[in-house]
């Protein structure tokens, strides 16, 4: 069974169609991206799946159960999370404040309020662990504002990644990052733990290429092709799409 | 009833004149203005100087209150709100506060706390007899003044040039500073007018309204009441939503003396929690 | 692998001392506390300090740490400050710390009633429902005034002795005492809950509340418990009020009095909880200070400041005490060796 699935999903604004007919079935630890021109209808897509958006007909099941109907913060809690394409982070909080929320809400201690952050060692171990995978322990008592833009996009991940997801959306992850950061990034992607499923924006063919096992094109709000990078590259359709340049990675 | 149906028309249509302006620096500014009954008070103040003891005649006070308290309301845009367009609602809130609480405090030590009465023409006092029907003259000079004003509002707004800028303006600001609309005088000009409005609201109203220096904290919620009912995005919104309110708080207080005040805080609630954004609001984001 | 145990302990370490008291805060309690030998002769002027500073740490609750604009705070003090008269007057609760408690539940109740509203809808909804349920509610005091004493106010309260041993006398001394001990452990409360997993997630919430959905917080669900909480604050400063001076009026409602806290919030600085402390007695000494000067146009000159701090810039005036109180703090903690980033005495929620 997939763990994720869309089903004939389709968003319409007025009388535009922002996505259309959308079926797709990504499977467990899947690296599956998601590609197409500007203006294709990949972050609604994304905005869809995650919940920041209602669909206007079609549905998505998460493992199988019908998600369609959920509220964001329900999906993350069945184990849904994602990244934005421009950061969505807390600015006055710091890396390891900003962790530690995720993680405390995750282990459940949430609502408590009562107790002090930080007083269960399972809380602790989790946050020094997801600081470690992400490269941001020499920022982690800085405030979020003043990061470079390379860790703060680092820990835009970091924090879809400390919900533990199972399946993790991640929007054109690599946007914006200057190329000194760049690598640090990728590495960081690349070592994702293999049972998280992946589902992956992004604009950065280089990135698309190494990292995907399978790949979607989205023209116009419908899908246009789906299938293995080799096929996705070779078919002269997505060349006309894209202009051609940037396939012949 | 039908005497309470025409007594809540002219209260409404009253509240409109004194809200319009609210409505539209809301909409056009996105800028919050509690100080606005303070403009209203100063126009019914100046009616008061000038028909009570400086002997002009009523006809002639009307407009000059409308003038003196535009002119005071562009010389304040000028001088103080423009600085603070830009800020948070919570500044502007505090701001506005600010300038009620100095309004008052300065009505209070310059003209007394008492309520003022402004001496109405005799040809304007006592009502007509038509049908059963009682209709207070005065009350019937509210409803032909503020009609006459709420046509030329309409008509300005859709057939003059100003008045397309000004739509311009509230739609997208930005996109009508490129088509090289001079949006800081539409600004000026429209915080201006809508003062000048509130001035005449103020003059007219200050015999069924009651004037003295509370005024503005008193009747602030009414006319926020107006403008979340109404929306801002239009002149008819607030005009509807007002005939409703005077309408609904005249029959309230007649039909349920105890609870009658109550009937406009319902309405209000109901609406925001039913539709945010107002009941005639185009359901546009902002 | 070796430099997990470092980092460990780092995290661990920080997070433990996050939460505890600053020299500085327990030097402010014990002073706070002395004040009650070293000022015998101000013990009315201090206790209205003390009740007002509480009212304030309820608006910083939700205005500092939730980002929630309040004008209508003064519903839950007046609901509040008249139920504690209303039952004390007619013997149904005789002990005042029971009758103290009840009517902050009542506030809270309210609160709780009220939370939906006010989470729906902008900024302008926010403040109109706010200021509508107040004023509402000082109408209903009015109308009902066979029960209230409407304009003349609530008549004949006598509040029996604290616990039926200690009795209120002339000279404020026991208000005092009572008004600064519920005012502590209040502030307690509040400061258990700001350093909170809770807490932290309700600065994620003002911060981005898109974010904090996206992570799995129930944003709205958060807002309705510190907004109950806030509520149930300001109804126990409001029955303080009522209890300490045996009456209670229809001003409790005014736009004055939620007014006057957001000016108090200001002064002191919002989202680090000593804001409202701080605020309230600087603003009682200008107040009094104004006051002795011109006593009927006080308002004139809140107005004025009002006007002063916006034009200036309130984060401007921000930056200042912000700094101010950044000096000071980093001169408490001096004794003890932190990371320099951990300079302020409580997180800074700017």
């Amino acid at each position: 069974m997939p763990i994720l699935e869309t089903i004939r999903l389709e968003k319409r604004f007025g009388g535009i169609a922002a996505a259309h007919d959308v079926t797709l079935a990504i499977e467990q630890g899947a690296r599956h991206a998601l590609i197409g021109p500007n203006g294709a209808g990949k972050t609604t897509v994304i905005n869809l799946l995650s919940g920041v958006l209602k669909p206007t007909a079609g549905s998505i099941l998460l493992e199988g159960r019908d998600i369609t109907a959920l509220e964001p913060h329900q999906r993350v809690r069945l184990g849904m999370a994602r990244t934005f394409q421009i950061n969505q982070l807390f600015l006055d909080l710091t890396p390891l404040e900003t962790i530690g929320l995720a993680v405390s809400e995750r282990l459940g201690s949430g609502a408590d309020w009562w107790r002090l952050v930080g007083s269960k060692p399972a809380v602790t171990d989790e946050i020094v662990e997801i600081v470690e995978r992400f490269r941001l322990a020499d920022v982690m008592h800085e405030r979020t504002a003043i990061l470079p833009y390379g860790k703060q996009r680092l820990l835009e991940i970091a924090l879809a990644f400390s919900c533990r997801p199972r399946v993790l959306l991640l929007d054109e992850p690599a946007a914006g990052v200057p190329e000194a950061e760049r690598q640090e990034l990728l590495a960081t992607i690349a070592a994702l733990p293999a049972e998280v499923t992946v589902l992956l924006i992004e604009h950065d063919m280089d990135l698309v290429f190494s990292f995907a096992d399978r790949i979607s094109v989205l023209v116009n709000g419908s899908l246009f092709v789906d299938g293995a990078p080799e096929e996705v590259a070779r078919d002269p359709r997505v060349k006309a799409v894209y202009l051609g340049e940037e396939l012949d990675a | 009833m039908l005497t309470i149906l025409f007594d809540g028309i002219a209260y409404g249509m009253l509240l409109f004149v004194l809200a319009c302006g609210l409505s539209v620096t809301l909409g056009l500014m996105n800028f919050i203005n509690l100080a606005h009954g303070s403009f209203a008070m100063a126009g019914g103040y100046c009616t008061v100087i000038l028909v009570n003891r400086m002997g002009i005649p009523f006809a002639l006070g009307l407009p000059m209150a409308f003038l003196a308290t535009a002119v005071l309301g562009g010389l304040f845009e000028r001088t103080l709100y423009v600085h603070v367009y830009a800020r948070s609602h919570l500044d502007q809130v505090l701001f506005t506060i600010g300038l009620v609480f100095m309004s008052v405090a300065a009505i209070d030590y310059t003209m007394g706390s008492s309520q003022q009465f402004v001496q109405i023409p005799e040809a304007l006092q006592g009502q007509f007899d038509v049908f059963g029907i009682g209709m207070g003259k005065y009350r019937l000079l509210i409803i032909v003044v503020c009609g006459l004003l709420t046509v030329a509002l309409q008509l300005m707004l859709t057939k003059t040039r100003f008045g397309s800028r000004l739509r311009a303006a509230v739609d997208d600001q930005r996109v009508a500073r490129g088509l090289g609309i001079n949006v800081g005088a539409v600004f000026a000009i429209t915080f201006a007018f809508g003062s000048g409005l509130a001035g005449l609201g103020g003059a007219l109203g200050a015999e069924i309204l009651g004037l003295d220096p509370t005024f503005p904290l008193k009747y602030m919620i009414y006319f926020l009441i107006v403008v979340t009912v109404g929306g801002t995005s239009s002149i008819t919104g607030p005009f509807l939503a007002s005939i409703l309110l005077g309408i609904g708080d005249v029959a309230g207080k007649y039909y349920v003396p105890k609870l009658g005040a109550f009937v406009i805080y319902t309405i209000m609630i109901v609406v925001l929690l039913l539709r945010p954004q107002g009941l005639f609001a185009r359901s546009t984001a902002r | 692998m070796s430099a997990m145990v470092p980092l460990a302990d780092d995290v661990s370490a920080f997070l433990a001392r996050r939460a505890r008291w600053s020299p500085l805060e327990i030097a402010f309690w014990i002073f706070a506390f002395a004040t009650i030998w070293l000022f015998p002769g101000k013990y009315l002027i201090m206790k209205d300090t003390a009740i007002l500073a509480l009212f304030a740490l309820s608006l910083d609750l939700i205005l500092g740490y939730a980002g929630i604009i309040s004008l209508g705070q003064a519903a839950f003090f007046g609901l509040a400050g008249y139920f504690s008269g209303l039952v004390a007057k007619y013997g149904i609760i005789n002990e005042p710390v029971i009758a103290l408690v009840l009517s902050g539940l009542v506030a809270a109740a309210l609160g709780f009633v009220t939370s939906f509203l006010v989470l729906r809808g902008s900024d302008l909804t926010r403040l109109m429902v706010t200021l509508g349920v107040s004023l509402m509610l000082g109408e209903l005091a009015n109308r009902y005034s066979n029960i209230t004493g409407g304009a003349d106010g609530l008549q004949g309260v006598t509040i029996a002795p604290i616990l039926g041993l200690l009795r209120f006398d002339l000279y404020g001394h026991t208000s005092y005492i009572y008004s600064l001990i519920v005012l502590f452990i209040c502030f307690v409360i509040a400061r258990r809950i700001v350093y909170s997993p809770f807490g932290l997630s309700l600065r994620s919430v003002k911060g981005n509340a898109l974010r904090a959905a996206a992570i799995g917080i129930p944003v709205k669900w958060r807002l309705v418990a510190i907004y109950t909480v806030s509520a149930g604050i300001a109804g126990i400063a409001g029955a303080l009020l009522t209890q300490t001076t045996a009456f209670c009026s229809l001003d409790v409602f005014s736009l004055d009095r939620s007014a006057d806290l957001l000016l108090v919030l200001i002064i002191g600085g919002t989202g680090y909880l000593y804001g409202g402390l701080i605020g309230a007695v600087i603003y009682k000494f200008l107040q009094d200070w104004i006051a002795s000067l011109t006593p009927q146009y006080w308002q004139f000159w809140i107005g004025l400041v009002l006007v002063v701090i916006v034009l200036v810039g309130r984060d401007r005036v921000e930056r200042w005490t912000a700094a101010l109180r950044g000096a000071i703090a980093r001169l408490g903690t001096r004794l003890m060796a932190r990371p320099a980033s951990l300079g302020s005495a409580a997180p800074d929620g700017h």
